[in-house]
């Protein structure tokens, strides 16, 4: 592959709520069985990319733990590897990291080293299966200097929290307005592009000497005029799951059998690291309809529309209803749960009940499990 | 190569015949077990929870499978740079070539492979038991009583113990004498085949008896060592343990992981038991499902209903369709208003729309009464059974069958098609 990546994981947002308080978006369980940065991964090495750094620093070790090996993602060969950049102080620099320009531009001696004319640079909290060889044949053949991968916002999405873009019919980027109060298109940029590593690296430098930090601010809307920039339409399913109602929304989608073939049959597969559970286990009580199940799972009671994630104990007597579920929840008897998302390895005491009325609740009590 | 305190040996070149088609072209140990596991998952799994990182892995009888599922150890953390996990098939010496004829004879044929190691100890296991053992407390009673050979038992209800070989023992644990199936057994230890030697005594018997024809531990090593006067001596083991080398007792094994909680316990993080995984999706209920008393795998797709199963991954049941008691490997596909019941059906395998199997009066199978028992419909490996048949208890089936195989829809109890495998 003629590309290596770059993935930009670095963040948090006031939208995901409560649910980052603990992890980094990218390391956020989607689809009962991964996690955010899974999706990227995959589609990564399934495109034959070898070296992939990770620029992480909000609650890195979220990330790092699920990281801890490369080998699930078939990285960590000779060749290239999968490298997890935090900011480091050295002699010159002592900042976090400022932007995304400046995340990779702390890390500019990694991109000057490498060989590989181009750089493919992601984000972790998308949702989608991608082919980046195809990307790049098309980046090549438009004589592109950054070609932005666009999709079109869910309806259900709300537009402007993306950067919208305007194409020409060359598909030439001519507008591009980050998270604007009114957009004026439903095309957005996923957060996915293609350029030059030399250009990059020019870039980088050129923005770091002005003090700018951000690449989609202080590059990409800053040079729309001087370099051509086009856009890719991504038109598979794709989601960004960087909002409590978007990563929601993302989790019940699989709850249809056309996103579960696209993500669970079709080939190439989504890989994950490997967690040694054994399988789910359906009790006498048990009741579960049109819902996702995760492996690890032990279930008493009723389920409906909801996606259990993994290790996930359901007492006798519950009712979980539109709900998600995360990892290693416990679940006492005779609890209700209806329209909430249940944090990960939380308590839910016995003949206790949780709804979320007019909006998604997030279930966070941090109760003691062995008091139970 | 450095030196290693204690390594295994895990033989696992068996046929496993009484499992009949599940094992017509994959080992025993490399049958699948639990909705995920295969049965050679257990010993290796044991062997890096009690901190051996070396083990021989002895093959013959169809390794394909074996072979990918092992690799190079990654599952079980046995991808090591110096030790790990090797893969011992027969090989040509100049001279001659001869197969595994024996337990004994296999690890004979790779003292090389040990010497190279220069280990203090090794242990012997076969590929054929469900259990959790921590042999790292075998090994330490192994050194406080300067053992020679020491064999791990296992208590069995005396009216059982004259189908094992029975070991009788003094209050030290120091066996005095041997039973193979004894008629009238004088004690209930049971040897269950895992045998620790040290090194120099292992090497020194297999030497002395390498011209024993089908030689082998039971029989041959260890009368040897005893009428040598060595020190043997019995580990008693309490935990669970149980053979499934007989399709009545893989599927009783199987169906007592769906107790509430089931004597051997899968969902305890201590002691976890690793597997070659292929699938990690989640798995899909739909509306119509019905599912209780379960265990179901990783990316099933269940449509219709399922109680008191063990579901492999990979698996599709379409609406309608109903399963019962019985046992589906990796990618078996049960088309709509099929009725199943007490069946075991291996890797796969497609069956039809309106088929019902393992109904009837139970009769004696044709094709060999003894290993086609239990009422079981046992169906092998990527067969096919075509739409609206109706097949009967104790029947055998292997192999792409079609309309024409089943006179007037059906294969009556103790019957058998065979299209498959050698």
């Amino acid at each position: 592959m003629k590309a290596l990546g770059i993935i930009l994981a670095g963040g948090n947002n006031t939208k995901m709520g409560a649910l980052t308080d603990k992890r980094a978006i990218a390391a956020m369980p989607v689809a009962g069985s991964y996690r955010a940065i899974d999706f990227v991964l995959s589609n990564m090495t399934n495109s034959n990319i070898q070296t992939v750094a990770v620029l992480s620093q909000y609650n890195a070790r979220s990330l790092n733990e699920h990281l801890n090996s490369s080998k699930w993602w078939n990285f960590g060969r000779k060749q290239g590897g999968l490298l997890l950049f935090t900011p480091t102080v050295t002699s010159e620099n002592s900042w976090w990291y400022r932007g995304t320009a400046d995340a990779m531009w702390q890390n500019v001696n990694f991109l000057k080293q490498r060989h590989e004319p181009y750089v493919i640079i992601a984000n972790g909290d998308c949702v989608y299966k991608m082919d980046f060889g195809a990307l790049l044949e098309y980046h090549i053949e438009k004589q592109s200097n950054i070609t932005v991968v666009c999709a079109r916002a869910p309806e259900s999405d709300d537009v402007n929290r993306f950067g919208v873009v305007k194409i020409d019919s060359d598909k030439q980027i001519t507008d591009f307005e980050e998270k604007p109060m009114m957009a004026h298109s439903n095309i957005v940029s996923t957060g996915i592009y293609v350029i030059r590593r030399r250009t990059l690296i020019e870039l980088l430098e050129q923005c770091n000497r002005e003090g700018r930090y951000n690449f989609v601010t202080d590059i990409l809307i800053r040079y729309k005029g001087m370099k051509k920039i086009y856009a890719y339409m991504l038109d598979d399913y794709w989601r960004n799951i960087a909002s409590v109602d978007a990563y929601y929304q993302t989790n019940m989608d699989f709850l249809r059998e056309d996103v579960r073939n696209h993500f669970f049959i079709e080939e190439p597969h989504i890989y994950s690291k490997a967690q040694d559970l054994a399988p789910a286990k359906y009790n006498a009580g048990s009741d579960v309809t049109n819902s996702i199940i995760s492996s690890g799972c032990i279930i008493n009671s009723k389920v409906e529309n909801s996606v259990l994630f993994k290790g996930v104990f359901v007492g006798n007597g519950c009712t979980i209803k539109n709900s998600i579920i995360l990892n290693k929840a416990y679940i006492g008897d005779n609890v209700y749960v209806e329209n909430c998302i249940v944090e990960s390895n939380e308590t839910l005491l016995s003949n206790t009940s949780y709804v979320g009325k007019d909006q998604i609740k997030i279930v966070s009590e941090n109760n003691n499990r062995y008091g139970v | 190569m450095s030196r290693k305190e204690m390594i295994a040996m895990l033989l696992a070149g068996g046929q496993g015949s009484r499992l009949g088609v599940l094992t017509s072209d994959v080992a025993k140990p490399a049958v699948a077990f639990g909705g995920k596991y295969r049965i050679i998952d257990f010993p290796l799994s044991n062997c890096i929870n009690s901190g051996i990182d070396t083990v021989g892995v002895l093959t013959q009888y169809q390794p394909l499978v074996l072979n990918s599922h092992i690799g190079i150890g990654i599952p079980w953390d046995l991808d090591r740079n110096n030790g790990g996990v090797s893969i011992l098939p027969p090989y040509e010496r100049s001279g001659n070539a001869d197969w595994y004829s024996g337990t004994a004879n296999a690890i004979y044929q790779n003292v090389r492979y040990m010497e190279s190691y220069d280990p203090e100890y090794v242990i012997i296991l076969s590929g054929d038991h469900i259990y959790k053992m921590d042999y790292e407390a075998m090994l330490d009673f192994h050194k406080q009583n300067n053992s020679d050979v020491t064999i791990a038992v296992i208590p069995v209800p005396i009216e059982e113990a004259s189908r094992f070989g029975v070991v009788i023992a003094d209050d030290n644990k120091r066996i005095q004498e041997f039973e193979e199936k004894p008629e009238h057994p004088r004690s209930n230890l049971a040897s269950m085949g895992i045998y620790i030697f040290s090194w120099p005594v292992l090497k020194e018997a297999l030497t002395a008896m390498k011209d024993q024809s089908n030689c082998d531990f039971g029989k041959h090593v260890i009368p040897y060592c005893y009428e040598k006067g060595m020190r043997i001596f019995a580990y008693e083991f309490n935990g669970y343990w149980k053979d499934v080398g007989t399709l009545g007792a893989y599927w009783e094994s199987n169906m007592e992981l769906v107790d509430i909680i089931p004597e051997f316990n899968l969902y305890e993080e201590f002691w976890k038991i690793y597997t070659q995984q292929n699938s990690i999706e989640p798995q899909y209920l739909a509306s119509t499902a019905k599912v209780s008393r379960a265990i179901i795998g990783a990316g099933d797709s269940i449509y219709g209903e399922v109680t008191n199963c063990v579901l492999g991954p990979g698996i599709v049941v379409e609406e309608g369709a109903v399963i019962k008691d019985s046992i589906l490997m990796e990618g078996v596909h049960v088309k709509k208003n099929t009725y199943i019941e007490k069946a075991i059906i291996a890797e796969n395998t497609v069956v039809g729309e309106n088929a019902n199997i393992g109904v009837g009066e139970e009769k004696p199978s044709k094709l060999n009464a003894k290993i086609y028992a239990y009422g079981l419909a046992t169906i092998g490996s990527n067969t096919s059974i075509p739409d609206n048949v109706i097949i009967g208890k104790n029947t055998a089936i292997h192999g792409k069958t079609e309309e024409g195989d089943y006179p007037n829809g059906r294969l009556e109890s103790g019957g058998y098609i065979i299209k498959a495998g050698d």
